[in-house]
């Protein structure tokens, strides 16, 4: 923990901060060094210990990035079957941000290092995020407008960085009536690093938010990644995580309805093998009357892999009417694969709708008997039978385009 | 309104709520070595048993009260509780039920349960616990004839050292969590059973609980080992007389099934569960665990969960015996401020294991019903199979209910499911029932009797028709 404070004191020296922003940096920073990293005492991080994780995989974690020099940008990792707006960070630094497509008074990029937002109690790892990033954007959508073209959000590491942590942070408000398609796509060549991730979105009221995280790359990082949603009236968000590449990736969406009528969807497909470790946590927080939620989550584990999906929904004693569902399913295909679930409920009224499901097992073998009995072999018979199960997770993709996009990438057939 | 009046308005409140004055026995106040000598030597246990004792304090010293649970209560002082009370009759032991304190006999009538009575006519074996010692324990002869033991457990220490020395603390060992170790320090008396190789126990073996005395920790110790090829059924029932401090209670079970046993362990539970306020009312602190150690064995808990202030115990199955099976059921009803955070663990060990659990919760008024269970298949309970239901029912707005499964399945031959639901009763429901002439608390009885049906149904006929009564009466008050 003394590399913390060395390379914190390191980054202040080289960069310009104003004195208020040091200020504030330094509040984070001890509060972080209080906690330090998240270990399974959490009852948030019981199944997977981050602080375990980051000391088998990087040896010496490194926690200063120099952002004065710009990075190439390697334009063939760019997706060319969708005209799309682009947000590109490599290694932790923003290169570039492109919205050719869209209205030019519609969509604001803002330069805000808005870190006073009280979210510093949810974990050690966002006040480590506001302690470290060195630029905040805030991105704005006018009222009424929507996107023409999706936002794709390249999250790009090259060789250049090792044993590094990575802190990156951008803000979203959409105003009312307007949405917004986000993809965040992840493109590791670089290893042994740490990405923190933080997005934070205000919903107006009739605002939609849809984003899609892909990791999908196989590399050896570690990443957490935090959405927390506000959600006013009318308001939808759904998202959608495609958890495969990654060493070990958290995924974790806070959401809180606070306006009737608002809505939140979450699916999420694990499709894992080799060692890896990855986890979905969800709080959908139902604050007031009328607010819907649904969850899917399915996942496939291969040889040694490890899945964890924490779900919970929280209904307020305000929320009457509320709607709530959660369902887990899981195949596990190898001996030593593992599937693990804490589908929450937290209920405070009475005249609400919420349930969950879980389960998981092996792959039906009367299933597969019954393909190969039709001419398939065996190999066949479980791929079909895998293709279908995951499919019913891309279905939910409300986006057509963007769902095409998705089945593509991840090879799942109609 | 005169006396009597007042005096029947009183009792009203909680059915059982009466005290009988008999002076105790007491251990100083306190927690310490002296204490559990105290104990040890007025039981005149054997050095063994007094180390086991001692060792279990040393490792309570070490250990620190757990917090993580939902039910919140305000810090219990340890050293300032009574480890042991007797009733003091007890001195010189009774040889038969006449020679009985007359007044203790009044009070089991009053509860109901005249003992001769109660057990000859309906072929119970009626080990009563009044307070901290066994006062009596009937149809021994039978049971002896069939070569099972049930007696307290001090005296199971006394006459059958070798198997209390084997069993006691191989299922909760005394390096069990906080509670559990406390106990395994200063328990003071319980039922102990034994169902040798092959015998199907003819009857139902029962244990009535009362707390009495205030002030005093009830520290029960259960021992139950079903030999192979045996079958017994097991029933514990509670009441307990009105009281205004919080009296704690944290009790040990333990189970043991060898190859092809069976155990069926019931509960009713029902005791006081403080005011209308909240104040008063009993901490219902309890470890009740199971080992399926035998090829094909199985063990049952049912349960229903009524009173106590503080419900907070989780019976458990650990399945390590191949083709063993597991099962839980529980009806769990809080009212005004009761709490309750209650489920299951179900560990499967071996191969072909299963495990059942039914789950159902109803809170009304201010209360707080949390259901929390862990399923846990490890990497070698090939082909073993869970299934999971819980459903909570939710009366009116001021009270919660929360579902927290933990599911872990390290086994690809293994299949787990788990569904739960949380709702109310619905307007149309209620319509139908009072349209045909019922009254709303009578119609709530009735839907909620329904919604419980799949568990009131695995408890054995006395039970069930005590159970159904005791589902109605806790939920007097809420509707309206």
């Amino acid at each position: 923990m003394e590399q913390v404070q060395k390379d914190f004191d390191n980054i202040i020296r080289t960069s310009n901060f104003s004195k208020k922003e040091v200020e504030i940096k330094q509040e984070f920073l001890k509060k972080f060094l209080e906690k330090g990293f998240p270990n399974r005492k959490q009852e948030n991080w019981k199944f997977s210990d981050l602080k375990q994780i980051i000391s088998k995989n990087i040896n010496e974690i490194s926690f200063y990035n120099d952002y004065s020099v710009s990075n190439k940008i390697d334009t063939s990792l760019f997706v060319d079957e969708l005209e799309h707006n682009k947000i590109v960070f490599i290694n932790g630094r923003i290169e570039k941000i492109d919205f050719n497509y869209e209205n030019k008074d519609k969509v604001e990029i803002i330069d805000v290092l808005n870190l006073e937002k009280n979210l510093n109690d949810i974990n050690s790892l966002i006040e480590l995020n506001n302690a470290f990033t060195n630029k905040c954007y805030k991105v704005l959508i006018k009222s009424g407008y929507s996107l023409k073209k999706p936002l794709i959000i390249y999250h790009i590491t090259n060789d250049k960085v090792i044993s590094k942590n990575i802190n990156l942070r951008l803000d979203f408000e959409l105003e009312q009536n307007s949405s917004l398609r986000l993809i965040d796509l992840f493109k590791d060549n670089s290893e042994k690093n740490f990405l923190n991730i933080f997005y934070n979105f205000d919903l107006n009221k009739d605002s939609i938010l849809k984003n899609y995280k892909i990791d999908k790359s196989i590399n050896k990082n570690i990443k957490y990644s935090f959405n927390n949603i506000e959600q006013d009236k009318n308001s939808i968000s759904e998202t959608f995580v495609y958890s495969s590449g990654s060493n070990f990736l958290k995924n974790e969406v806070n959401c809180n309805l606070n306006g009737e009528f608002s809505s939140a969807f979450i699916n999420g497909i694990f499709k894992l093998s080799d060692d890896k470790q990855h986890e979905i946590k969800t709080n959908i927080n139902h604050l007031t009357e009328n607010t819907k939620s649904y969850q899917l989550i399915k996942s496939v584990l291969e040889n040694n892999s490890r899945a964890v999906y924490q779900g919970k929904i929280f209904v307020n004693s305000k929320a009457q009417k509320t709607d709530g569902y959660q369902l887990s399913k899981a195949i596990l295909l190898s001996e030593s694969s593992e599937f693990n679930a804490k589908p929450e409920l937290e209920i405070y009224a009475d005249d609400v709708k919420c349930s969950h499901g879980s389960a998981s097992g092996s792959l039906n073998e009367n299933s597969i008997f019954y393909l190969m009995s039709r001419g398939l072999n065996y190999q066949q018979a479980r791929e079909l039978l895998i293709n279908g199960f995951l499919l019913d997770v891309i279905e939910k993709i409300t986006d057509s385009e963007i769902k095409n996009l998705i089945k593509n990438m991840i090879g799942v057939k109609e | 309104m005169d006396n009597r009046e007042k005096e029947i308005e009183n009792l009203k409140d909680y059915k059982y709520g009466f005290s009988t004055d008999i002076e105790n026995t007491r251990a100083p106040k306190g927690l310490n070595e002296e204490v559990i000598k105290f104990i040890s030597n007025i039981k005149k246990e054997p050095q063994w048993m007094l180390d086991f004792r001692l060792k279990a304090f040393e490792r309570f010293k070490l250990l620190k009260e757990p917090d993580w649970q939902k039910p919140k209560y305000p810090k219990i002082d340890y050293q300032d509780l009574y480890y042991y009370s007797a009733p003091k009759s007890m001195d010189d032991k009774p040889k038969s039920l006449d020679e009985l304190d007359p007044k203790l006999l009044e009070t089991y009538k009053k509860l109901g349960i005249p003992l001769q009575e109660q057990a000859r006519l309906n072929g119970i074996a009626v080990d009563a616990v009044f307070d901290s010692v066994s006062v009596a324990t009937t149809f021994k002869d039978e049971l002896t004839k069939k070569g099972i033991i049930f007696c307290s457990i001090s005296e199971a220490i006394q006459k059958h050292p070798d198997l209390v020395k084997k069993y006691l603390g191989s299922v909760i060992p005394i390096t069990d969590h906080f509670f559990a170790t406390l106990n395994s320090a200063v328990f003071t008396d319980g039922s102990f059973v034994y169902i040798p190789e092959g015998v199907k126990c003819p009857m139902e073996l029962s244990t009535y609980f009362r707390i009495n005395a205030s002030e005093t920790g009830q520290f029960e110790r259960t021992l139950i080992i079903a030999d192979k090829r045996s079958y017994v059924s097991y029933l514990e029932g509670c009441t307990a007389p009105m009281r205004d401090e919080n009296q704690l209670h944290a009790a040990n079970v333990e189970l043991v099934a060898l190859d092809d046993a069976e155990i069926k362990y019931s509960t009713v539970q029902n005791w006081y569960p403080g005011d209308k306020d909240g104040k008063g009312g009993i901490y219902n602190f309890v470890t009740k665990r199971g080992l399926c150690k035998g090829k094909n064995s199985k063990i049952s808990w049912t349960q229903v969960e009524t009173g106590s202030a503080i419900t907070w115990k989780y019976p458990s199955c650990i399945l390590k015996g191949d083709n063993s099976v597991g099962e839980f059921y529980s009806i769990a009803i809080t009212n005004n401020h009761q709490k309750a955070d209650t489920g299951t663990k179900m560990i499967h060990l071996g191969k072909n294991t299963k495990s059942k659990i039914i789950s159902k919760g109803i809170s009304a008024g201010h209360s707080d019903m949390t259901y929390r269970g862990l399923v846990d298949i490890s990497s070698k309970a090939n082909n073993s199979n869970n299934y999971t239901q819980c459903d909570s029912l939710l009366m009116g707005n001021k009270c919660g209910a929360h579902t927290v499964p933990y599911i872990k399945n390290k086994n690809s031959k293994s299949n787990i499911a788990h569904e739960a639901t949380t709702s109310k009763i619905s307007e149309e429901q209620l319509h139908y029932c009072q349209q045909r002439g019922l009254n709303s608390e009578e119609a709530v009885g009735l839907i909620v009797n329904g919604f419980c049906k799949e568990v009131l149904q695995q408890l054995p006929m006395e039970f069930a028709v005590e159970a159904q009564k005791l589902v109605g009466i806790s939920l007097e008050g809420s509707v309206g």
